[in-house]
């Protein structure tokens, strides 16, 4: 059985270690935050100017002048801080910020990335995403490894616009996990999901990638 | 002192607005908008607006109200994906948009206001962003040049101010409001309550008086919340 979103998430999770300050993406990437293994403390930053993000509101907590990038009400911690949006970006492209967890469209085998853009389709914008991929430490990208149609979206080449050339540094998708030692080196599956075969991953993955199980 | 408060968003406006002209608006979503400035503005019937703003606000609120009425020309931006009245006039070609990643567009702008023409950045490097730009390489890394952004006008919202245009923001509404303010030939800010001088310590002032020309109280706050996202009490 390949992990459903709760599965990849819990996964991605392992990839936090204590005192991390950690960017989640919009979507299954907002998940992750459920799955912090205990002792593992890390402080979650919100692009829209916030360091230190807590759960969603009660009713009663509800505040309009507090949300998450993804527009969502939230609430604050003993830690939080608020900033203005040119000192949160200073802090991912500064390369403050350890790790941030995205999703994505494609993946090619280079560690480019697309999840912006669909020419001629989609009209939304790059929001922070292009930040993010150039300036925090280690980018993990979660996603679905086929599209709708059964195609891979970890690829040769990517055919969508560009969020960011090179950066990626970990696939999770619901098949396993693609790791490269370092940029510009090849992936190499470290992992599998539960019941999922080398063949199966063989077949649904175009991209080049090395087997390290 | 010269007078900086005005009593309401239209007075703030008075003698600031004209065709073609460009605005720089505060906000991230629908949270620290100027909401009475955003609807002064639609009631002026100013036209050709270049709009610089973070997002578009939503078909009935927020910036969404200027698209409604085609008073805005071109939109400076980084994500608009909440508005599909946006998305409708782009497609047909009625309104232009250039799309900046959200830190290269708060960079701009903090840098227009401190008197910085350009800066080079690694974001949008290998992307659509960086076509035509020029390109520099720093200690083996490669950079693309951004320049700063300025406006006519910038619009703002804070929490509290005193009389002298010092501001204070409140959680998560500051985002962009702050650089906007520096970036502004005149700035107008729009404020939950005024209080006395002295009445904020000087060290928790966001922004200093100097960026801000005009400032006003405004009134029936809607703070609309775009996903009301709750947990049960425990």
């Amino acid at each position: 059985m390949a992990w459903n979103r709760d599965g990849m998430a819990a996964r991605a999770a392992k990839e936090l270690k204590d005192g991390f300050y950690v960017n989640l993406g919009i979507g299954i990437p907002t998940l992750v935050a459920n799955h912090v293994e205990p002792g593992i403390d890390i402080t979650l930053q919100s692009e829209n100017g916030m360091l230190g993000i807590g759960p969603f509101p009660t009713e009663d907590e509800v505040d309009p002048d507090l949300i998450n990038a993804g527009k969502q009400t939230i609430t604050e911690l003993r830690r939080t801080s608020y900033f203005s949006s040119a000192d949160s970006f200073g802090m991912i492209r500064g390369g403050h910020i350890d790790l941030s967890i995205l999703g994505a469209m494609e993946v090619a085998e280079n560690g480019d990335l697309a999840n912006w853009m669909i020419p001629g389709k989609m009209v939304k914008g790059m929001g922070g995403a292009m930040d993010l991929v150039a300036g925090v430490k280690r980018i993990i990208v979660l996603m679905d490894h086929t599209n709708k149609a059964g195609e891979s979206k970890f690829l040769k080449a990517c055919t969508l616009p560009l969020t960011g050339q090179g950066v990626v540094d970990v696939v999770i998708s619901d098949l396993g996990v693609f790791e490269r030692p370092a940029k510009g080196q090849p992936f190499r599956l470290i992992e599998l999901a539960p019941d999922v075969t080398l063949e199966e991953v063989a077949a649904k993955t175009e991209a080049h990638y090395e087997v390290a199980l | 002192m010269a007078n900086k408060l005005y009593d309401d968003a239209v007075s703030a406006l008075e003698g600031l607005l004209f065709d073609g002209m460009t605005v720089m608006s505060g906000g991230f979503g629908l949270c620290g908008i100027p909401e009475n400035l955003i609807t002064a503005l639609r009631d002026s019937g100013t036209k050709g607006l270049t709009f610089i703003s973070n997002n578009a606000g939503v078909d009935d609120f927020g910036l969404g109200l200027l698209l409604k009425t085609h008073q805005v020309a071109k939109m400076i931006s980084s994500y608009v994906g909440e508005n599909k009245e946006f998305e409708r006039q782009y497609l047909s070609g009625e309104l232009q948009l250039e799309f900046n990643p959200q830190g290269t567009l708060a960079e701009r702008i903090r840098a227009g206001g401190a008197g910085i023409p350009g800066f080079y950045t690694k974001t949008g490097v290998g992307t659509l962003v960086a076509e035509g730009k020029e390109h520099k390489e720093f200690g083996g890394e490669t950079y693309i040049l951004e320049t700063g952004l300025v406006a006519d006008v910038s619009i703002v919202k804070a929490w509290k101010a005193d009389p002298y245009g010092n501001l204070v923001f409140r959680k998560t509404a500051r985002n962009f409001n702050p650089m906007m303010a520096t970036a502004g030939k005149v700035t107008v800010a729009e404020v939950e309550e005024l209080v006395g001088p002295g009445e904020i310590d000087p060290d928790h002032i966001h922004t200093p008086g100097i960026f801000v020309q005009r400032l006003f109280v405004g009134k029936n706050y809607e703070k609309r919340i775009e996903q009301r996202t709750v947990r049960q009490a425990a």
